[in-house]
């Protein structure tokens, strides 16, 4: 955003506003990037408040099934959350060492981000299954339905973002820290953090408030 | 091992749709071998379909919307014919195929032709209005316009393999729920919009960092043209509420795919929550698709005025109020569910408000138009066509805002006509206007003035015959969609809408023949300055077509209208200096990356609609190494040398240093 302000040209403009401050051309590359980026996240955001919307409709709809509090387990989301935070955090020390170009702090701390969300994963993964093993899978009420879609969906991310984050490990394997590498690697934490973000927001609407009612 | 997909989906029984598809599967292979056999395929793959050049993505999204049109356009005649014959006797529509046609009719024309059409024009013209080489990520505009297509060709698809949705373009539940709907129809619609919604969010992305990081030198916010500044609120539109429609659709899938209960009748679901979802997307795409169109109605209107836009500042305020107010208005789409006399106050008053910041542009175009000197080519036809149009649907809209009168006209035909009238009005006139506007600089030679004025009023009159009759069977009390209907009075305005309809349909024949007529008269039509129209934006101050790299110099921008004010002040620096500083210029390369992800984005498309699963993961994993081969070059950056990019544009600096020394010596 950086502007460098001219008075210079203030006489073409029609308005005569006074000052005006002359646009310096096209952004660098990583800035159109990572604005671009930015975007997509603030669309994927969009599209959870889509379901964190259906979730507040549908949550006191059980069907005479289960309510939130009688299926929701405090110790797993703790650990869930716990593993996601301390993930966001290895991320980051993944993202400084690509700045400086240290492999070795790279992979490590890609590694340990890779085992935590996997960790999530499969808890998460257990307590769905455990859910429809009981009889209360998503088609049991519109209530679980819900659940199953919201919590379901940051899931889809999380693994997608193993996935990438399993590519991303790959390509710096083997082309090294190129500029369009470390693009790609900016734009992996932003979207790793602000899976974390989301998080948040599940834990805190979907486990916290649940578990009280 | 091929799901439900069996020789049963392949309607042997019905003639017309299984003759359609026959013409049409013709026409492609006709078209195909010809390509093939005259040698084209190379230039066509190298230069086209891997091309990820903004110019070319544009005009391939205009093509697709024109071929949709055409078959949109079908879909009304026999839309119309039925109607018009339907007086007490089934017609020759049987209702399960009639349903179909409505259904396919609404997706197509707003999915697959208005959207593709103004992000083509948006594509093709953005980049050069903001004097730089291309959008912000070449690649992704690539994928969104063959993802795009993929959408397309799965809608298509359904006319020989399967059926498509009977439940009219939204699809509303439970109708479209597996109990009511268990056929493959609706999982075509959603497949197809979920496919080409993807393309349509990346090209919202790719439009918005375009214009918000990429400008060039001086070109402040404030100096844009107003096409820019309507196609970032558009795109930021499409941002923000394309993940609505890709939520819903989502949500409609899992309760037909895997028994999920969110818009059940059972256990709870809740149908209204569909509504409100959809619309809260639909809305906002009603000004997705108007908004540049307003851009393109402002930039012709002060062309062919010859003079600035008026009120540039109140128009651009006017723009953001519009994509502001556009997300406040959804319910007024259903009053009828009874949310209440309070609720559909708000929402009423909400919804003409916004007439308020439309008004405001009407005006700022008729004051532009004021004192000008107006020259009356086609493009301008289509926007003071558009005036007239527009204010008449606009009213009906004001009207059908009070939530009482919506009471007594939903869903009717009054209804039909008031959203024909402003997306016919609005968008279609819009996108006509562009595109006979912005031929000339794509293709380097005008459309031929007389078929275009032809086209404009057999399609200006041919709309009024239409869809006035459809306000009077409106009021009259005809409700939508009906196959058949026993009411005498509405009969005559069904013919004589059918009789619009031909008009309407004389009018797509003359535009067809305009471009036939100009594409042989293209030496006589040649215009060699790059600035056909005498313009007024950075789009005319490079030759027509434009080279690959838009411009050998990033324009430097003083004002409003920048490349007039150089005209002007005969100061652009290339007709002042004879000698100058020519340098490399880096492009981003060619990439099939667009082609064979949306070549995996069918086949995993029409595997879910069809319970394939093997083949979905099959294109699944296709998709996924795609993108992994693309991130894998080495090189994504050709140079084109100084020699080059002079030989280039001393050619076009030539003619354009004549012109503006001929109008100098005038």
């Amino acid at each position: 955003m950086a502007m460098t302000a001219t008075v210079g040209h203030a006489h073409a403009d029609p308005h005569h506003i006074g000052l005006v401050v002359e646009h310096p051309g096209p952004a660098p590359k990583r800035t159109v990037t990572a604005y671009g980026f930015w975007v997509f996240l603030l669309s994927d955001i969009v599209m959870f408040s889509c379901f964190f919307a259906a979730y507040a409709v549908l949550v006191s709809q059980t069907a005479d099934g289960p309510k939130g509090s009688e299926i929701f387990e405090q110790r797993n989301v703790a650990i869930e959350t716990v593993c996601l935070l301390l993930s966001s955090f290895t991320c980051g020390m993944a993202s400084i060492a690509a700045d400086v170009r240290n492999r070795f702090w790279f992979y490590l701390g890609m590694a340990v981000t890779c085992v935590l969300g996997v960790i999530f994963l499969v808890i998460e993964f257990r307590e769905f299954a455990d859910l429809v093993s009981r009889g209360y899978g998503p088609s049991r009420s519109a209530f679980l339905t819900a659940f199953f879609s919201l919590v379901g969906c940051h899931g889809l991310h999380v693994s997608a973002g193993v996935l990438w984050l399993l590519t991303m490990m790959a390509q710096v394997f083997a082309k090294g820290f190129r500029a369009d590498v470390l693009r790609r690697m900016m734009c992996f934490a932003l979207f790793w953090h602000a899976l974390d973000i989301i998080w948040v927001g599940v834990f805190s609407v979907v486990y916290l408030l649940g578990s009280g009612v | 091992m091929l799901g439900k997909l069996d020789w049963s989906a392949i309607p042997f029984d019905q003639p017309i749709p299984l003759i359609a598809g026959g013409v049409v599967l013709v026409g492609i292979l006709a078209v195909l071998i010809w390509v093939v056999v005259k040698g084209h395929l190379p230039y066509l793959w190298h230069e086209w379909i891997t091309s990820v050049d903004h110019k070319r993505i544009g005009v391939m999204y205009i093509l697709l919307a024109s071929v949709m049109l055409l078959r949109g356009g079908s879909d009304a005649i026999m839309m119309r014919i039925q109607q018009a014959i339907a007086y007490q006797s089934q017609g020759y529509l049987p209702p399960e195929h009639y349903n179909q046609i409505f259904s396919a009719h609404g997706t197509i024309m707003i999915f697959f032709v208005a959207m593709p059409f103004v992000i083509g024009l948006m594509n093709l013209v953005v980049p050069l209005q903001l004097g730089v080489r291309d959008v912000a990520f070449p690649t992704l505009n690539s994928v969104g316009f063959w993802l795009t297509a993929t959408g397309a060709l799965l809608v298509n698809l359904s006319l020989v393999i399967g059926e498509f949705a009977r439940t009219g373009w939204l699809a509303f539940p439970p109708l479209s729920e597996l109990s009511y709907s268990p056929g493959v129809g609706v999982d075509y619609y959603a497949w197809s919009l979920q496919i080409s919604g993807v393309g349509t969010l990346v090209a919202g992305i790719n439009l918005v960092t375009t214009v918000l990081k990429l400008r060039t030198k001086g070109m402040n916010y404030l100096r844009m043209p107003m096409f820019c500044w309507t196609t970032l609120a558009s795109n930021l539109l499409i941002v923000a509420a394309f993940p609505i429609l890709t939520a819903t659709l989502a949500m409609l899938l899992l309760d037909r795919y895997l028994g999920f209960h969110f818009f059940t009748n059972e256990a709870g679901g809740n149908v209204m929550m569909f509504m409100n979802l959809i619309w809260a997307w639909g809305h906002p795409e009603v000004y997705i698709l108007v908004l540049p169109a307003f851009g393109i109605f402002s930039e012709v209107v002060s062309t062919f005025s010859g003079k600035a836009l008026f009120g540039y500042r109140s128009m651009v305020l006017a723009t953001m109020a519009i994509c502001v107010i556009s997300f406040m208005v959804w319910l007024h789409h259903f009053f009828t569910m009874g949310a209440g006399p309070d609720v559909n106050a708000i929402f009423g008053i909400a919804s003409m408000i916004i007439a308020i910041p439309t008004g405001v542009k009407i005006y700022n175009w008729l004051f532009t138009m004021y004192g000008g000197r107006i020259r009356f080519a086609t493009p301008m036809l289509w926007a003071v066509g558009f005036m007239v149009t527009f204010i008449i649907g606009g009213l009906t809209g004001v009207l059908v805002a009070v939530p009482p009168a919506d009471f007594m006209l939903h869903n009717s035909m009054f209804l039909v006509a008031h959203f024909h009238n402003v997306i016919i009005g609005g968008v279609l006139f819009g996108a006509f206007a562009g595109f006979e506007y912005w031929f000339p600089k794509a293709f380097g030679f005008r459309l031929d003035e007389r078929w275009g004025k032809l086209a404009f009023w057999f399609t200006f009159t041919g709309f009024y015959i239409t869809f006035v009759p459809l306000y009077i069977a409106g009021m009259l009390g005809m409700t939508r969609r009906l196959q058949h209907y026993n009411v005498a009075e509405w009969r005559p305005w069904m013919i004589v809408a059918a009789m619009g309809m031909a008009v309407l349909s004389i009018g797509v024949i003359c535009q067809i023949m305009q471009l036939v007529v100009s594409i042989r008269n293209r030496e006589a039509l040649r215009d060699r300055t790059g600035d056909p129209w005498d313009g007024r934006s950075l789009e005319w101050a490079t030759s027509s077509p434009p080279p690959v790299f838009n411009f050998a110099f990033h324009p430097d921008v003083r004002g409003e209208d920048a490349y007039w004010d150089m005209k002007v002040a005969a100061q652009q620096q290339s007709l002042e200096h004879d000698e100058l500083e020519y340098r490399d210029i880096e492009m981003p390369r060619n990439s099939p990356t667009g082609f064979v992800c949306a070549f995996f984005a069918t086949i995993m498309g029409f595997a879910l609609i069809w319970h394939i699963w093997w083949m979905v993961i099959l294109g699944g994993i296709g998709a996924f190494a795609t993108f992994v081969v693309f991130a894998w070059r080495d090189h994504d950056e050709y140079v084109i040398p100084a020699a080059e990019v002079a030989a280039i544009d001393r050619v076009n600096l030539e003619e354009r240093r004549n012109l503006v020394s001929m109008a100098g010596a005038i």
